[in-house]
């Protein structure tokens, strides 16, 4: 692990995404983050788009896309898998999915493929931290606070302290 | 010594018993089952995980239970399933184990899933099969099931969470209990600091106290303050000469009923694997009552398999 002074702040691109995330905010819609950097940037970001939008029904929910993931042949079951929690009706439901790093599109498809098998919603958008470059797949976010090309041999990752801070890291791709 | 359930690099490949299994490994499959549970609330309860792939239940030993919730739980997976109940075709025609595995490897199936009167059975298969094919045991004489065992502890974890200060009671036959084997090794394995047999000498094997149980021959003692009663099926099929005066005789002694249910915590729960010889082991009332999960463990046993199954099937040499 490298700490590289070069990185982008994790909690200014929060602040960012907050304020890029306002047209997409309808109404019913919910916030979805996927395990576990999504999680954690939609557990942040929540409760004050809630406070921004009083008068709106939001709603929270995380996905855990392991069984949906195309690389599961290959590489096994992801050995952490956590339960999803959609505890809303996916039916005609605007949702907003919430990823630290864009890259691949690969996490996004197994995302939507779960989410259907939910139901079927309004319309799924993307909002993600970093768009690190590098999609493999016709996916891309409707809002990315920063985009950073990366090299491919390097892994942009998230992590979050003892006090919910999130900074990201450079890592050598597995 | 290599466990010849675990690849080369240490990844479960073969689930044939709890016994020797790392915690590690026994807690992926307990965290994995936490997310399957919620895959069967939904409206549409599969995932693609197997997709492709065939899973043969084969079936030596007659089975309701489990054979139809391994069924389930590999077609929640979009696994491809045939089901063999053995030993009313070919075994009875004089086919060898082995020849039935190699038949049914040669119509590229992926996992067995196997059930047998006799110990072993799964492990000597799992020795035979091709490097690609992953082998479970779904009980074998009286050795092993481990996948009950890991749902007992599964649904012992969901209704209590903290599990480093349980008192756990496994009651009844456990000479003849392929399931208290397993769920021994499972439970101490886990760190459970006190897990505790109530059987009478008869129904108890030699020396079980090597396996980290404390031996109890009177319920109202064994009973007294435990958070868990696991209650035991009596095995009439697997009964050989008098271990036991009467059922009558055993149930005044060793079947649970309200009465002996008081002396646990208030908040005990009741388990058991079935099938249930009620008014033997157990009292209708206890059976139905609060403080059973005997449901919850067949619906927890689905997600269970579908962690297994899901596990094995990614793990390869």
């Amino acid at each position: 692990m490298t700490l590289n002074p070069q990185l982008p702040n994790a909690e200014d691109l929060l602040l960012i995404l907050e304020q890029k995330l306002a047209p997409f905010i309808q109404p019913k819609t919910a916030i979805v983050g996927i395990h576990s950097g999504g999680a954690w940037i939609a557990e942040r970001l929540f409760p004050s788009l809630q406070q921004s939008h009083p008068d709106y029904s939001l709603v929270l929910g995380m996905l855990d896309s392991s069984f949906y993931r195309d690389d599961y042949n290959q590489r096994g079951l992801h050995a952490e898998t956590r339960p999803s929690q959609i505890p809303f009706d996916v039916e005609e439901q605007h949702i907003i999915l919430l990823d630290d790093v864009f890259y691949t599109g690969r996490t996004i498809r197994a995302a939507m493929n779960e989410l259907f098998d939910y139901g079927r919603p309004a319309s799924i958008s993307l909002a993600v931290l970093v768009d690190r470059g590098g999609r493999e797949l016709p996916i891309c976010p409707q809002v990315a606070a920063l985009e950073l090309e990366i090299p491919p041999q390097q892994k942009l990752q998230l992590s979050r302290d003892e006090n919910n801070q999130l900074q990201f890291t450079l890592e050598a791709h597995a | 010594m290599h466990n010849p359930q675990l690849t080369k690099d240490g990844k479960l490949k073969h689930l044939l018993t709890t016994e020797g299994l790392p915690r590690a490994i026994l807690n992926q499959i307990l965290d994995t089952a936490e997310s399957f549970v919620g895959v069967a609330e939904r409206e549409v309860k599969k995932v693609p995980l197997l997709r492709g792939k065939t899973v043969c239940n084969i079936f030596f030993e007659n089975s309701t239970r489990t054979r139809t919730t391994f069924e389930i739980a590999a077609k929640r997976l979009s696994a491809d399933v045939i089901t063999l109940n053995v030993g009313t075709s070919s075994q009875s025609k004089g086919e060898t184990i082995l020849d039935t595995v190699d038949n049914l490897t040669a119509m590229h199936a992926d996992m067995f899933v196997v059930r047998h009167a006799e110990s072993g059975a799964a492990h000597f298969i799992a020795q035979h099969v091709a490097p690609h094919i992953h082998v479970i045991n779904a009980g074998d004489g009286r050795h092993a099931h481990p996948t009950q065992g890991l749902l007992d502890v599964f649904t012992i974890r969901r209704y209590k969470p903290e599990m480093h200060n349980l008192r756990v009671a496994l009651v009844g036959d456990v000479l003849h209990s392929r399931v208290a084997r397993s769920e021994i090794h499972a439970l101490t394995t886990l760190g459970i600091p006190e897990v505790r047999v109530i059987a009478p000498k008869t129904l108890l094997p030699q020396h079980v106290e090597k396996l980290g149980v404390q031996v109890y021959h009177d319920m109202n003692e064994g009973l007294k303050d435990v958070d868990v009663i696991m209650m035991l099926r009596l095995q009439n099929e697997r009964m050989n000469g008098a271990l036991l005066p009467s059922a009558q005789e055993y149930f005044k002694c060793y079947g649970l009923t309200q009465e002996k249910l008081a002396l646990a915590k208030p908040d005990a729960i009741v388990m058991h694997p079935g099938p249930m010889n009620r008014g033997v082991e157990i009292d209708s009332a206890v059976a139905d009552g609060k403080q059973s999960v005997i449901l919850p463990q067949v619906t927890y046993g689905i997600a269970v398999r579908m962690a297994v199954m899901s596990i094995l099937a990614g793990n390869s040499e």
